[in-house]
């Protein structure tokens, strides 16, 4: 029984179900060949694109590619589903949806309108027969703001998230990243580090420690230390200073329970957090996680392609109105993502589908030393995320985690970007930096030979007098 | 080589490098990397890759290995080559047809079982195995034996992953099984090597039922304290039967602090 196919002059392909066709459709990745998904050749694969374009997006409601009995991912996408605003699009088809996507009247205001119409499955399969100037374009009509102590999103702006890592978290090692990191205008998304550890003292000395340094600097930022949810509900509890409540997420049940999660634990941390009303300018206290390939390695993907369980963590990410959604797409390893021509596809796609889905949507551009890319490839990333208008992105010095052992964006690639396309670091930060002198009106930097005055005065002795 | 300072911006928050590894205080021109900071960055990068991708030399491994007179079998997993390996992990978990039987052929001769199996693996560094594995067998397999414990055959597997020991521990009646396998390698430390443990080993174990020490190296983890803590963990997966994530590493390793968090004034 197939439901799906297309004639390709003699040669007739068929396409079983739903879930079959969007993997035969995805754009080649080792993830999709790992789990026996991929199209068997270029053919195959175009065909399944034809296929895909002349299906009614109304099709995605009415077949579920993970059973909504089984799956409540599934629940969640079908129950939130808004009918009303699915008016505007629901006589489309898919390949009609990228050409209603890439029109002149459809606008920021247009696609924040139909955001809550659109289901993963929708914007994945949209985003297969996209191609990457597509996905760049697209994305950059989509304008999404969240606020927290600052207003990340706006138009001309691209964030960083300062990630501090230390394989130890000793606090010096920490606090020296930190002030490489400010001094390069780094951490208006949010100053986030990933522990050492997941030992509940540790992590919320760490809290502590990141929320004293915003408070005495009184930096326009806010903090978050990325440990497991359940982490987080019990340093809530011991009255920790949690800004941003951390979960990686992935988008079906299965995989979720993989990672310790569901959605009654992230409904129970989004309530505690939210009560305790730390933010200045609005209360977006939630900060995701997620990557192709990871509903795969806890073998939880039910037959369905790494690029579609993706999005459908974005439901997931959707219902708790998250500052910050980050997409760690070269992560996981060449067995899900081989090189660089890979990674930057994917990451360009889950950043439209993340936009399209009304998500404020950043990229952890990276790779590992086992996977066929380097740093040419994160510069294509960057540049091409930049120009999608991209939320935020990762900064660390010189590029290098050395507690994750990999490689992401440098807090130098961060000003390349904004240098290169007159993009700013968010306005109540951009504003922070002028104020202590780390960077000019034009939001170039001002920090020469001297520390600026109110670093110079507290690190007299760890700095000494050269 | 280095930079002018006439054209490069240097940061003077260099002395902070003596709290942290990170590329920290690179100096800037305009807003971008010097050329010295970028061209370390990318000799970093290719010492990382040329470690995953250099092949081990399992001749050299095998003549280091004989010092311990053991017996040592050579054996393969599924994966043909360096790009199958790194893309299908599956493969990587099984052993060829032929090393499956070599083993079979082996533990014939021995019906009894041994204590513990170790089995060496470049995993995704043949550097970290070239440096690391002899020196830290060269101080656990004397201290194994004091033990009065009986050891495996050695065995080598090209192109293996962590669960391939499990095929080989379960064909040995091993009760224990070691896999000494290189770590994906990180820009300043391409040389790293892993142990895991997973007692009674059987195709599909969970990797929740092992343990794990990582970075095994020079300027990591030293050989003397990853004995110290294989022994530890050793005595108590035989004692109480189970490894896993029950079982917790409580050897007191001193964790040696940098400093305080010096942004903030001292009285915090």
């Amino acid at each position: 029984m197939s439901q799906f196919g297309t004639t390709l002059g003699y040669q007739r392909y068929k396409f079983d179900d739903l879930a079959t066709l969007l993997a035969k459709a995805s754009p080649l990745r080792s993830g999709d060949q790992l789990a026996g998904l991929a199209a068997s050749n270029m053919q195959e694969r175009v065909a399944a694109q034809l296929t895909l374009a002349d299906l009614p997006l109304k099709t995605f409601l009415q077949q579920p590619v993970i059973p909504y009995e089984s799956d409540e991912v599934t629940r969640l996408i079908i129950d939130s589903h808004d009918a009303k605003a699915f008016a505007a699009i629901s006589h489309l088809t898919v390949g009609d949806f990228r050409n209603w996507l890439l029109q002149y009247q459809t606008d920021a205001a247009t696609l924040a309108a139909i955001a809550p119409a659109v289901t993963p499955e929708m914007a994945a399969a949209v985003s297969k027969i996209m191609r990457v100037q597509d996905l760049i374009l697209v994305a950059s009509k989509c304008n999404v703001v969240t606020k927290f102590r600052n207003t990340i999103g706006l138009n001309g702006t691209l964030s960083t998230r300062l990630q501090p890592n230390h394989p130890t978290d000793d606090p010096a090692g920490v606090a020296a990243s930190v002030l490489d990191g400010l001094l390069y205008g780094s951490g208006d998304a949010v100053i986030g580090i990933n522990p050492a550890t997941d030992n509940l003292q540790a992590v919320t000395g760490l809290m502590s420690m990141l929320d004293e340094i915003i408070q005495h600097y009184q930096i326009p930022t806010q903090s978050c230390v990325l440990t497991h949810v359940t982490t987080h509900i019990e340093a809530i509890g011991r009255g920790a200073p949690v800004d941003l409540v951390f979960q990686s997420i992935a988008g079906t049940e299965k995989a979720n329970d993989g990672f310790g999660v569901n959605l009654a634990i992230l409904d129970e941390a989004w309530d505690a957090v939210k009560g305790l009303n730390r933010g200045t300018l609005g209360n977006n206290c939630m900060y995701f996680e997620t990557g192709q390939g990871s509903a795969l390695s806890a073998n939880a993907h039910f037959g369905v392609d790494q690029q579609t369980c993706e999005a459908r963590a974005y439901a997931v990410a959707r219902r708790y109105q998250p500052l910050l959604v980050n997409t760690v797409v070269g992560f996981i390893g060449p067995e899900y993502l081989y090189d660089g021509k890979q990674i930057i596809r994917a990451g360009l796609e889950d950043h439209f589908c993340g936009k399209l889905l009304g998500l404020p949507m950043g990229c952890d551009i990276c790779y590992t030393n086992h996977a066929e890319a380097d740093q040419d490839d994160m510069d294509m990333l960057l540049t091409q995320l930049a120009a999608a208008g991209a939320n935020f992105i990762m900064g660390i010095p010189g590029s290098d985690d050395i507690m994750l052992n990999y490689q992401t964006t440098s807090f130098h690639d961060a000003r390349y970007a904004r240098q290169l396309l007159g993009l700013k670091a968010a306005p109540e930060f951009e504003q922070w930096l002028m104020k202590q002198k780390i960077a000019d009106e034009s939001g170039a930097l001002t920090v020469t030979d001297q520390l600026p005055p109110a670093f110079s005065s507290q690190l007299t002795d760890v700095i000494g007098g050269d | 080589m280095s930079d002018k300072p006439a054209i490069v911006q240097h940061n003077p928050w260099q002395k902070l490098r003596r709290y942290t590894d990170a590329r920290i205080a690179l100096g800037r021109v305009g807003d971008s990397l010097p050329t010295q900071a970028h061209l370390e960055f990318q000799l970093a990068h290719a010492k990382a890759r040329d470690a995953v991708h250099l092949p081990l030399d399992y001749e050299l491994l095998q003549q280091q290995l004989s010092v311990f007179r053991l017996p040592i079998l050579t054996l393969e997993s599924q994966a043909s080559d360096r790009a199958c390996y790194l893309q299908r992990p599956d493969l990587g978990r099984l052993l060829s047809e032929q090393s499956l039987k070599a083993v079979a052929d082996f533990s014939e001769g021995s019906k009894q079982g041994y204590d513990i199996a170790i089995v060496i693996t470049e995993g995704l560094s043949s550097l970290a195995i070239d440096k690391n594995a002899s020196p830290l067998l060269a101080q656990l397999l004397p201290a194994l034996a004091a033990r009065q414990l009986s050891i495996a055959p050695l065995c080598m597997v090209k192109q293996g992953r962590v669960a391939v020991a499990d095929a080989i521990g379960e064909s040995l009646q091993a009760k224990l099984v070691l896999i000494l396998v290189g770590e994906r390698p990180g820009l300043s430390s391409p040389d790293s090597m892993g142990v895991y443990l997973t007692y009674q080993p059987q195709v599909g174990t969970a990797d929740s039922k092992r343990n794990c020490l990582s970075n095994i190296r020079e300027g990591g983890l030293s050989s003397e304290d990853a004995t110290t803590r294989l022994l530890y963990l050793i005595d108590q997966a035989l004692s109480r039967a189970y490894t896993g994530v029950d079982l917790k590493d409580e050897t007191e390793v001193e964790q040696h602090r940098l400093g305080q968090n010096f942004l903030l004034p001292s009285s915090n």
